[in-house]
């Protein structure tokens, strides 16, 4: 829920409306009860869309959170080699 | 028309319309709100958000430094749900749309989004169902907490319906205007069932299902002689109610006339009723009934239905106020029996993951001396008053029971330097509810003057059943052998080291264990008022002779629903109005 919480966050700095979809579903990226009800668990391919002055930038923070910053957590792989 | 059936905690029948009381665990009914009354619906849905909100913030401001990271990210996930405008314009949509109530939309929605995280196959996911339902409860308790207070502000006469009631709720009742209670939950000797024994309401426990069975405002039969909850009766079903409750009221004036009569066996032997109670209005009710003093005052009520702890000036008041009442005659403090499911202001949030088998009773006491030293401190205040008797509760071991004498040592030195006068020889007793304490009878009895058995929680630690717990509450009975052994034990160690024993617990009240108890040789009960005339009459018709034999034929049977089905004939035979 952390990664949701984080995601909502960061989209909700933007005035530009932000949308995700997964496979057919597509909800609203800066409210948290749409977020975690699209259970995207790790792995998920998500579609980002932003419309509105800042859109650009909107969409960079949350590809960037997303891939580069991995939302601060360790992926599973990693997980287990720490385990190890 | 609906009958329910449940398990029968206080006497009585009543008639009446209901209240509901929406509690936190379970489904909220569907009710049907008029057009004219969403925005009204809407605007609480906004405002208990809010309240959510602030209370969250505060509490995680609290957690903060005591759990650390973990909890604050919990509560920060919450709080981003109830900042999320489009969970709330779901809830307030649904109002609009289906006309139903705050409380409806609230728990609906929550719940839907609940199952659909349960659902999901990702285990850390599904987990977070547990989330959505802590977010519903806590908007729910704001939701239903401002009619929670108008319980206590009740201006009109209404039987309570509740999944359950805690121990604050029920202490705030006005015996004036609820005439009957039915909740979903409970047994015999929970909270509720005590507290509505003692106030003299009517009250049935553990009806499956019955908050939701009713609307606010149907008509409800409550029969607590018999466990049985009607919904919505029909004409000559309340014509018959109305009959018989007539004729349950003349019983209760008959076995009133006894009042003035000893507990006195047929055969000469003199028995002790004392009264139980939790707050000191009740004793005038005690003596009415014929109590020669107060056997166990529940001294934690004290603490249950207010915001700040008690000072010792209103320890102090309540405790002379009931002496006043009883002048010479005792009376007998239960020190504080807080934890498990009675709380302290300061220590609501911080549960326990097993409360019974915690922080409670004298254990938090000793470890909390500040507050156990204010109440000893007013006790022995008020001890100069009449026969104020002290008694521990929960002892396991013989050093609990000596650390708790030295503080009350150190209490009363205090007195002496502030030189106010005290009763140096105070009766000091405990409680014997603990197999551990049973068991060791024998050493316990050196260092006290008196042993108060209470069945409640002996019957409870001895059979490892949870009271409250539905599931498992027929497994429950003060009757089984195994309790019947230590009973047995303690009292016979008590006469052996010549201290005073009493039955405190439910089961003294309960009319087919008296003359088991007697034949165990008690001699001295302490029970709720309203009992009093009722188990008076069994004494005043049995011989001690009848009662050793039912004790001795009782120690040969090998299962409860042997023994708890010959007592009950036994009982039937000299008080057949009671059943």
């Amino acid at each position: 829920m952390r990664p949701a919480m984080q995601f909502v966050d960061t989209a909700s700095k933007f005035q530009s409306s932000v949308n995700v979809s997964k496979d057919d579903t597509s909800v609203d990226g800066k409210s948290i009860m749409q977020m975690s009800m699209l259970a995207a668990t790790c792995g998920t391919r998500l579609k980002i869309k932003a419309e509105g002055a800042d859109a650009a930038e909107a969409v960079e923070a949350l590809r960037e959170l997303v891939e580069v910053k991995k939302f601060g957590e360790p992926t599973p792989e990693e997980k287990s080699r720490q385990a190890k | 028309m609906e009958i329910k059936k449940g398990v029968a905690v206080s006497p009585g029948i009543s008639i009446g319309k209901c209240l509901v009381i929406d509690a936190e665990d379970y489904r909220i009914p569907r009710r049907l709100i008029e057009p004219s009354q969403r925005l009204t619906e809407t605007q609480r849905v906004r405002n208990v958000f809010k309240d959510a909100i602030e209370e969250l913030t505060k509490l995680q401001a609290e957690q903060e430094e005591i759990e650390g990271q973990k909890m604050k990210d919990i509560f920060a996930v919450h709080l981003s749900y109830l900042r999320d405008r489009t969970l709330r314009k779901k809830i307030t949509d649904m109002i609009t749309a289906e006309s139903v109530t705050a409380e409806f939309a609230v728990s609906k929605t929550l719940r839907d989004i609940a199952s659909h995280f349960a659902k999901v196959k990702d285990t850390y996911i599904s987990e977070r169902a547990a989330d959505i339902y802590d977010i519903e409860h806590r908007l729910l308790r704001n939701l239903v907490g401002g009619k929670r207070q108008d319980i206590a502000a009740l201006k009109e006469e209404a039987i309570v319906v509740a999944r359950e009631l805690s121990p604050t709720q029920t202490a705030s009742f006005n015996k004036e205007y609820i005439k009957g209670i039915a909740t979903g939950a409970g047994g015999r000797t929970s909270h509720t069932a005590i507290v509505a024994r003692s106030l003299g309401i009517p009250a049935v426990v553990a009806v499956e299902d019955i908050t939701e069975s009713v609307n606010a405002g149907d008509t409800v039969i409550i029969d607590g002689n018999r466990g049985i909850v009607i919904v919505n009766p029909d004409d000559s079903t309340i014509q018959q109610y109305l009959e018989y409750a007539v004729e349950y009221t003349e019983l209760e004036h008959r076995l009133d006339t006894i009042r003035e009569k000893p507990a006195e066996t047929r055969d000469g032997v003199r028995v002790t009723l004392f009264g139980n109670i939790e707050f000191p209005d009740e004793a005038q009710g005690v003596l009415q009934k014929g109590g020669e003093g107060i056997g166990l005052y529940r001294t934690e009520f004290l603490y249950l239905n207010r915001d700040t702890e008690p000072t010792e000036q209103e320890h102090y008041e309540a405790y002379s106020k009931t002496v006043a009442v009883f002048k010479s005659r005792p009376v007998v403090l239960r020190t504080v029996d807080l934890g498990a499911d009675k709380y302290t202001q300061s220590r609501r949030y911080a549960r326990e993951p097993n409360p019974f088998l915690g922080l409670r009773s004298i254990r938090y006491c000793l470890q909390n001396l500040t507050m156990f030293k204010t109440q000893l401190h007013a006790i022995m205040r008020a001890s100069v008053l009449g026969d104020l008797r002290i008694m521990f509760p929960l002892i396991t071991n013989l050093q609990e029971l000596m650390q708790a004498k030295m503080v009350l040592g150190d209490v009363m030195e205090d007195l002496d330097e502030e030189g106010i006068p005290y009763n140096r020889k105070i009766k000091v007793g405990i409680m014997i509810e603990t197999p551990a304490a049973a068991l060791t009878a024998s050493m316990l009895a050196k260092d006290v003057e008196f042993f108060s058995i209470g069945t409640n929680d002996l019957t409870q630690y001895t059979l490892a059943v949870d009271r409250g717990n539905e599931l498992v509450s027929t497994l429950y009975s003060s009757v089984d052998p195994a309790v019947i052994r230590l009973i047995r034990t303690v009292i016979q160690d008590a006469h052996k080291g010549r201290v005073e024993v009493s039955v405190c617990g439910e089961m003294a009240s309960e009319p087919e264990s008296v003359m088991l108890l007697l034949g165990l040789g008690i001699r001295k009960l302490s029970i709720a008022a309203p009992m009093i005339p009722e188990i008076k009459q069994i004494i005043r018709s049995v011989t001690v002779e009848e009662c050793n034999k039912v004790a001795r034929k009782v120690l040969g049977m090998n299962s409860e629903r042997q023994i708890s089905s010959f007592l009950r004939d036994a009982a039937r035979k000299i008080l057949p109005e009671a059943f």
